[in-house]
C-alpha cells in the first residue's frame, strides 16, 4: 500500500493560502478551526520562507502514543486519523503534537475545547464512506474517490506536495536536479549562506 | 469500549473498488499513485501533465443529497490569471470543487481567493432582494417596483439636467457580453459617462503602451514566461495579487534558470523570492528606468539593428536618459548606483528578458510617462515581439481587459474606436440603429464626440459647480453597477458628493460600501446582482484569452445577471427594442451568444472578430490539447490554435484565424499571430519614416513597412480581385476606397490582407515619443505630495489643466509643502485574501478568517519616532483631511519614511464602524477602514489615473 506524505517546498511556497482556504471549501471547517496554515519565517526581510504545514501524519505519531482513549490510529496508507465519538478533548494529542496540528472547536459551554479535529489527508474518518456522518465529523474522502487531499491539489504554485511518499520524493528529486546547486536548491542558501545568487 | 481502528477497513478497500469502479478497472495502484504525484507535482508542469486517467468517482459528494454530480467549467472571478474553475453541481447546488488541471493557465492551481469560490454556494452574506433607503431604514422591494421607481427617478433627471447628469459606472467583473451590452446601454441613454476599474487600474497603461505600439494589452502571456531569462518585475506583486502566475515565474526560474528582479518601494512576498530586490522611493519609476538605460546606452548594449528597423524617436530618448548618471538616479530615487549597473548589465546580458508591471507604475500623475518609459527599455533591448519577452503586464480584474476592449471607458466606443462622428457610424452600423438616432440621444452632437468623466473624478463631477464642468449641468445621479466606491481616493469627499447627489443606485452581489457610507437617509436603491458564476459567457484574461464561462448555479435568493437587468432599464427607458435588435431576448434575458454574435462583426480594430462563442466553447472542452507553455493546439481538431483566442483573432470565425499569442512577433506569419507594430500614428512625422524598416512578418508579399490597409491600397497593390462579390458589396456599402480593415463589416478586407502574409493594422515602428501627449519623451515628475522638496524645483509637474470635463490641478498643489506636517510616503496594495474593494472577499468566512484586522505597515524606525508600538492602533492622517483608525504591523517590509496600507477594507469610517447601516445580514464579516480615506488628490495627465502609490502621511498612536 501506498504511504502517504505531504512535502511542502519552501523554494516555491508563496504563502498565498490556497491551501487554507481549499481545506475550509473542501471539509466545510468552521470558523477558527485551521487544520493547515501557513507559516513564514523572517516576514518581511531578506531570507522570508513560507511553510504550509498540517498533520504530517507521522508514523510513530505523537499523538497515537499519549492518546488516552486510544480514538487516534493509522490508515494502511499511512493516514493518522481519530474517532471522535471517543475523543474527550483533553488535549494531550496537542501537548505532543510536534507541529500544532490538532485543532478545538471551542463549541461547548464555559469555553470548553470540544472534540479535537484536525487534517485527515482528505481521507474522511471511521464513519462509513461516503456517508453523511463522516462528511459532518470529518469532511470529504477524497482518498476513496481516487483523488488526493485538495489543499495540495489547488497550490498555487505546486509547492504542497500530498501522495505516496515514493512519488512525492521523485518529484522533489527531479526539481532538485533542475534547480541545481546555484540556483535555489532546498537548504542551499541556509547551509552556504548565500543571499546573493547573481 | 476500545474504539481505536488500527487496520483502516474503513477506508483502504474502497480506494481500490472505488478507482476500478471509475476506470473500469484498467486501472491498479501504481497508476493511482503516478496520478497523485503528478497532481500533486510542479515539477511536471510543462511536461507530463495532466494523465487524468482517474476519473470522478460516481458516488462522491457525501454533503449532497442523492443525485448526480454535474461538471460545470467556469472561470475564477478574481484576478487575471483566468484560473479555470471546475465545479460540482448536485440538483442544482454547487457541493464540491475540482483542480482544472486541463487549464493551461493554472493547471489545476488557485490562491486562496480561487479555492474558496464555492462559498457562493452559501452566499450567506448577499445582497438577497432589492432594498431602498427610506427615512434612514432599508425597506426592501420588488423589482418591479425597483426598476419603475429608479427608472422615473433617471429619467426625471434626464428631463431636467440632460442625459450627462447620470453617470453608469460598469465593472471588470462584466463579462464581456454584458460589458459590450453596457456601452451600448450608455450609449443609447446618451452619455460618454461610463467607466470601470480599468480607469483607477491600467488606464495609464493601455494608454501608454497603445501609443507606443498599437495596442495597451499584455504582449505575451503568463505561460510565455516560461521562456524569458530575466524577468524583471516593477510596481507588482503577483505573490498577493496573481498567485497563479508566480507558478509559471518560478518555472523560469527554475527550468530556464531566469533571473528574476523584483523592483519596488517594498519588500513583498514576491521580492522574497526573487535574486534581486531593488527598493527605490515611491514615484520615481521614470528616473529608475531611465537610470538602468542609462548604463545600457553607455556600454553600448542596445540592439541597435533592432532600433534601426522597429523604433521611432530613440535620438531624443538618448538625450533625456543622457542625464540620468549613477548620481542622479541614487539621488531621486535612492537605488544605489552599483546595483543600478548590476541590473543593467543582467538585462542586457539575459535575453529575451520580460518586463512586468502592475499598480505600483500606474497610479501615478504621472503614470503615463512610466508606462511607456517600460517599453522603451524593452525596446532598447530588442525585448518586444519576441518569445520571452514581452511588457507583460498583470491586469486586476478577471474581466478588466474585456471590459476595457469592450469601451466600458469614457473615452471610446467599443473596440477602441473613439468617440468621433465616424466610430459612431461604425457602431450604428452594425447595432443596425440610424446615426441620427443615437444622434438625438444625447444632449449635442459636442457631448456625443467628447470623453466623459472618469470614474476617478465623479465626485468632482458632482461637487464642482456645472460652471466649471465640460459639460451642462454636474452629475445627479450615480449608478454603481459592480464597482466598490473604497477603491477611489478621497472617501471624506465622496461622503459628501454621495450625500448630494438626487439618486444613488448599486447593483452589485453585495451591498459594498456605496451603500453605508454616506449619510442619505432617502434615494438609495440597492439591486441584487447575479455573480459570473450564476450566469455564463466570455471573459478575456490578462493575455487576451477568452474563455467561456457555464453557468454554476441559478442566480441566489432574487439577484439577476446583469443583462438582465439592463435589458428591464432599456424598456423601462424605451430602448429595449434598440438594445437588443439584433440580439434574441428569452422572457428578460438577451441571449448571450447572440451579443457574442454581434460584437464579432464590429470588433475589426483589436480582432474580437474570430471568437464566435462556438469557438470558445470548443476551447474549453479541448483545453487539455493546448501546449502548456506556447498556449498552441498540438493535434487534436484545434490543432494550431492559440488558446483562447487571443485577440487580435482576425476576421470572421470561419476564417479560423489561430489567434495571436505574442503580439508584434515578426517570426511567423500574421495567419498564425505574427504581425509586425501597428502603423496607427501616420506613415511619416518631420520627415523621418514611421514605418517598419527591413522589418515584416514572415511570409508577407510586402517586404517592408506599410500603412494600414484600406480599400484603395488593396485596389493598387491588385489584391482586391481576391475580394468576394458579397466582401465587395460590403466594402462600397461602407465607403468604397475609403473603406478600411477597421469598417469593412466583411471582413474581406482583412482576409486579403492576411492571405498576403500582411497584418490588416499595417507594419510600422513603434515610436518611444508620442507626441500627442503632455511629456512626448517620458520624463519624471515629483508626486503632487512629495517629501523631496529639494527635487520639485527640477521635477516639477504639470501646470492646472481641465480636461475628462473636470478642472484638475497639479501645480497648485505642488507648491504647497505639505511634508513638514505629513512626512512619510503612503502607498497602498493588494493582499491575497480579497479583492478590489473587497466586499465579496470580506464576506467570505473562508477568506475573512485569514486577514480580519486593517493595518499599516510602517518601519520601525518610524514607529520608534512616532511612539507606535507593533500591534497597537494607529491614526493615519492624510493631507486632505481624511484619516484612518488601524492596527500597526511594524516591520521591515517597508523602508524608512514609507507607510503601506491595503486597500480592500471598507465599512469603518475615520473610526466609526458602520456596520449598523448595512441591510440586515449583508454585512461583510470583516470590515475596517479604507485606505483611501486618507489617499489624496492627485490625477495622470493622460488618463486621470488616481495617485495612490505616492502621497503623503502622518502616523500618531491612537
Amino acid at each position: 500500500m501506498g504511504k502517504m506524505v505531504f512535502l511542502c517546498d519552501g523554494d516555491r511556497c508563496i504563502e498565498c493560502n490556497a491551501c487554507v482556504t481549499a481545506c475550509k471549501n473542501e471539509n466545510e471547517v468552521p470558523w477558527g478551526i485551521n487544520r493547515r496554515r501557513v507559516v513564514t519565517l523572517d516576514d518581511g526581510t531578506p531570507g522570508e520562507k513560507s511553510l504550509s504545514v498540517a498533520c504530517m501524519h507521522c508514523s510513530d505519531a505523537p499523538c497515537v502514543n499519549v492518546c488516552p482513549t486510544n480514538v487516534i490510529y493509522h490508515t494502511n496508507d499511512g493516514v493518522v486519523l481519530h474517532n471522535k465519538d471517543g475523543c474527550i478533548g483533553c488535549g494531550y494529542c496537542f501537548y505532543a503534537c510536534p507541529f500544532g496540528a490538532p485543532q478545538y472547536p471551542q463549541e461547548g459551554n464555559f469555553g470548553s475545547r470540544g472534540k479535537m479535529d484536525k487534517c485527515t489527508f482528505c481521507n474522511g474518518g471511521p464513519e462509513e464512506t461516503f456517508s453523511q456522518a463522516e462528511y459532518t465529523k470529518y469532511g470529504r474522502n477524497r482518498l476513496a474517490e481516487g483523488k488526493l487531499p485538495l489543499c495540495a491539489e489547488m497550490c498555487s504554485t505546486k509547492a504542497l506536495l500530498a501522495g505516496d511518499a515514493n512519488e512525492v520524493s521523485d518529484i522533489y528529486r527531479q526539481r532538485v536536479v533542475e534547480r541545481g546547486f546555484d540556483s535555489g536548491a532546498y537548504g542551499f542558501s541556509q547551509s552556504f549562506g548565500q543571499q546573493q545568487k547573481l | 469500549m476500545l474504539v481505536k481502528k488500527r487496520s483502516g477497513s474503513a477506508n483502504g478497500p474502497h480506494i481500490l473498488s472505488t478507482l476500478s469502479a471509475a476506470v473500469g478497472g484498467a486501472i491498479d495502484r501504481r497508476t493511482f499513485l503516478r496520478r497523485s504525484g503528478i497532481a500533486a507535482g510542479g515539477a511536471a508542469l510543462a511536461a507530463a501533465l495532466p494523465v487524468g486517467a482517474v476519473r470522478q468517482a460516481q458516488a462522491a459528494g457525501p454533503a449532497a443529497p442523492a443525485g448526480k454530480i454535474e461538471m460545470r467549467k467556469t472561470v475564477c472571478t478574481h484576478c487575471s490569471v483566468g484560473c479555470t474553475v471546475e465545479a460540482e453541481v448536485v440538483n442544482g447546488v454547487w457541493v464540491g470543487q475540482e483542480p482544472g488541471y486541463d487549464s493551461p493557465f493554472n493547471l489545476g492551481a488557485h490562491c486562496a481567493k480561487g479555492a474558496s469560490v464555492r462559498e457562493h454556494a452559501h452566499g450567506e452574506r448577499r445582497l438577497k432582494h432589492p432594498m431602498k433607503l427610506e427615512g434612514g431604514k432599508w425597506k426592501k422591494i420588488s423589482w418591479d417596483e425597483a426598476v419603475n421607481e429608479v427608472g422615473d427617478r433617471l429619467l426625471k433627471i434626464r428631463e431636467a439636467n440632460g442625459p450627462d447628469s447620470v453617470f453608469w459606472l460598469g465593472s471588470a467583473k462584466h463579462n464581456n457580453e454584458q460589458a459590450y451590452l453596457i456601452r451600448k446601454f450608455a450609449a443609447l441613454w446618451g452619455t460618454n459617462n461610463i467607466d470601470h476599474q480599468a480607469r483607477i487600474c491600467h488606464s495609464t497603461t493601455v494608454a501608454g503602451v497603445a501609443n507606443t505600439w498599437g495596442y495597451g494589452a499584455m504582449t505575451n502571456s503568463y505561460n510565455d514566461i516560461h521562456n524569458s531569462k530575466l524577468i524583471f518585475l516593477i510596481g507588482g506583486n503577483p505573490a498577493e495579487a496573481h498567485p497563479v502566475a508566480m507558478q509559471h515565474m518560478l518555472h523560469a526560474k527554475e527550468k530556464t534558470k531566469a533571473k528574476f528582479i523584483v523592483a519596488d518601494p517594498r519588500f513583498t512576498r514576491t521580492a522574497a523570492r526573487a535574486d534581486e530586490y531593488m527598493r527605490f522611493r515611491p514615484g520615481t519609476d521614470v528616473a529608475l528606468i531611465w537610470g538602468i538605460l542609462w548604463h545600457v546606452l553607455d556600454n553600448g548594449w542596445e540592439d541597435k539593428e533592432y532600433i534601426r528597423r522597429r523604433v521611432y524617436g530613440f535620438e531624443d530618448i538618448r538625450a533625456e536618459v543622457a542625464k540620468w548618471t549613477p548620481e542622479e538616479v541614487e539621488r531621486v530615487t535612492g537605488v544605489p548606483g552599483a546595483q543600478v549597473k548590476r541590473v543593467a548589465q543582467l538585462m542586457a546580458s539575459n535575453k529575451p528578458g520580460t518586463l512586468i508591471w502592475c499598480m505600483g507604475g500606474t497610479q501615478h500623475s504621472n503614470g503615463n510617462n512610466n508606462t511607456r518609459a517600460y517599453c522603451i527599455l524593452q525596446l532598447a533591448l530588442g525585448n518586444m515581439g519576441v518569445s520571452g519577452g514581452g511588457t507583460n503586464i498583470f491586469r486586476g480584474h478577471d474581466n478588466v481587459q474585456g471590459a476595457t476592449d469592450f469601451g466600458v471607458v469614457a473615452d471610446s466606443l467599443p473596440g477602441y474606436y473613439g468617440l468621433a462622428e465616424g466610430s459612431w457610424k461604425h457602431w450604428a452600423r452594425v447595432w443596425g440603429l440610424d446615426y441620427d438616432y443615437l444622434l438625438s440621444r444625447f444632449h449635442s452632437k459636442e457631448m456625443m464626440e467628447a470623453t466623459g468623466i472618469p470614474v476617478s473624478r465623479w465626485i468632482d463631477g458632482v461637487l464642482e459647480p456645472a460652471e466649471n464642468l465640460e459639460q451642462p449641468e454636474s452629475l445627479k445621479g450615480m449608478v454603481f453597477w459592480g464597482h466598490a466606491p473604497n477603491s477611489q481616493t478621497r472617501l471624506p469627499e465622496m461622503k459628501q458628493a454621495m450625500e448630494k447627489l438626487d439618486t444613488l443606485v448599486i447593483i452589485d452581489p453585495y451591498p459594498t460600501v456605496a451603500s453605508v457610507l454616506s449619510d442619505r437617509t432617502d434615494g438609495v436603491y440597492l439591486l441584487p446582482a447575479a455573480t459570473q458564476f450564476e450566469t455564463y459567457g466570455s471573459a478575456t484574461a490578462s493575455n487576451r484569452s477568452l474563455q467561456w464561462r457555464e453557468k454554476v448555479i441559478e442566480p441566489l435568493f432574487e439577484s439577476l445577471p446583469d443583462h438582465v437587468i439592463m435589458y428591464k432599464f432599456a424598456k423601462k427607458f424605451g430602448f429595449a427594442d434598440e438594445l437588443v435588435k439584433n440580439i434574441q431576448v428569452n422572457g428578460e434575458e438577451p441571449v448571450i451568444e447572440d451579443i457574442t454574435r454581434e460584437f464579432n462583426k464590429g470588433m475589426w480594430t483589436i480582432g474580437y472578430t474570430g471568437q464566435s462563442p462556438e469557438r470558445l466553447k470548443e476551447h474549453m472542452k479541448y483545453q487539455h490539447t493546448f501546449d502548456k507553455t506556447t498556449l498552441r493546439a498540438v493535434g487534436g481538431p484545434l490543432d494550431g490554435e492559440y488558446y483562447g483566442l487571443p485577440w487580435p483573432c482576425w476576421g470572421t470565425p470561419e476564417m479560423r484565424h489561430t489567434g495571436s499569442a505574442n503580439l508584434y512577433d515578426t517570426s511567423i506569419p500574421v495567419a498564425q499571430g505574427g504581425m509586425g507594430f501597428r502603423a496607427r500614428f501616420g506613415v511619416e512625422r518631420n520627415g523621418t519614416n514611421l514605418l517598419a524598416e527591413d522589418s515584416w512578418p514572415v511570409g508577407s508579399e510586402i517586404e517592408d513597412g506599410y500603412p494600414e490597409f484600406t480599400m484603395a491600397m488593396l485596389k493598387k497593390l491588385g489584391w482586391d480581385k481576391d475580394l468576394t462579390d458579397d466582401e465587395r458589396k460590403a466594402i462600397e456599402a461602407v465607403g468604397g476606397d475609403s473603406a478600411n480593415w477597421k469598417t469593412d463589416l466583411s471582413g474581406g478586407i482583412q482576409r486579403v490582407a492576411i492571405a498576403h502574409g500582411c497584418a490588416p493594422y499595417g507594419n510600422a515602428k513603434a515610436r518611444t515619443v508620442v507626441w500627442t501627449f503632455p511629456d512626448p519623451v517620458p520624463l519624471h515628475r515629483e508626486p503632487l505630495y512629495t517629501p523631496r522638496r529639494d527635487l520639485v524645483a527640477d521635477y516639477p509637474t504639470y501646470e492646472d489643466k481641465t480636461f475628462w470635463r473636470v478642472p484638475t490641478m497639479y501645480a497648485s498643489i505642488q507648491k504647497n509643502d505639505f511634508s513638514k506636517d505629513f512626512p512619510l510616503i503612503l502607498t497602498s496594495g493588494r493582499l491575497v485574501e480579497y479583492e478590489g474593494g473587497g466586499d465579496e472577499t470580506r464576506s467570505n468566512p473562508w477568506l475573512a478568517e485569514l486577514q480580519q484586522d486593517m493595518f499599516a505597515e510602517v518601519n520601525p524606525y518610524d514607529a520608534n519616532n512616532a511612539g507606535i508600538r507593533n500591534g497597537a492602533d494607529l491614526w493615519l492622517h492624510g493631507p486632505n483631511g481624511g484619516k484612518v483608525l488601524v492596527k500597526a504591523l511594524v516591520t521591515e517590509r517597508v523602508g524608512r519614511g514609507v507607510v503601506f496600507m491595503p486597500f480592500h477594507f471598507g465599512g469603518v469610517f475615520q473610526g466609526k464602524s458602520l456596520r449598523d447601516k448595512y441591510p440586515q445580514g449583508a454585512d461583510p464579516i470583516v470590515l475596517g477602514e479604507s485606505s483611501n480615506t486618507a489617499q489624496t488628490y492627485g490625477y495622470d495627465s493622460v488618463t486621470q489615473m488616481q495617485e495612490t502609490k505616492a502621497t503623503l502621511c502622518r502616523i500618531e498612536a491612537a
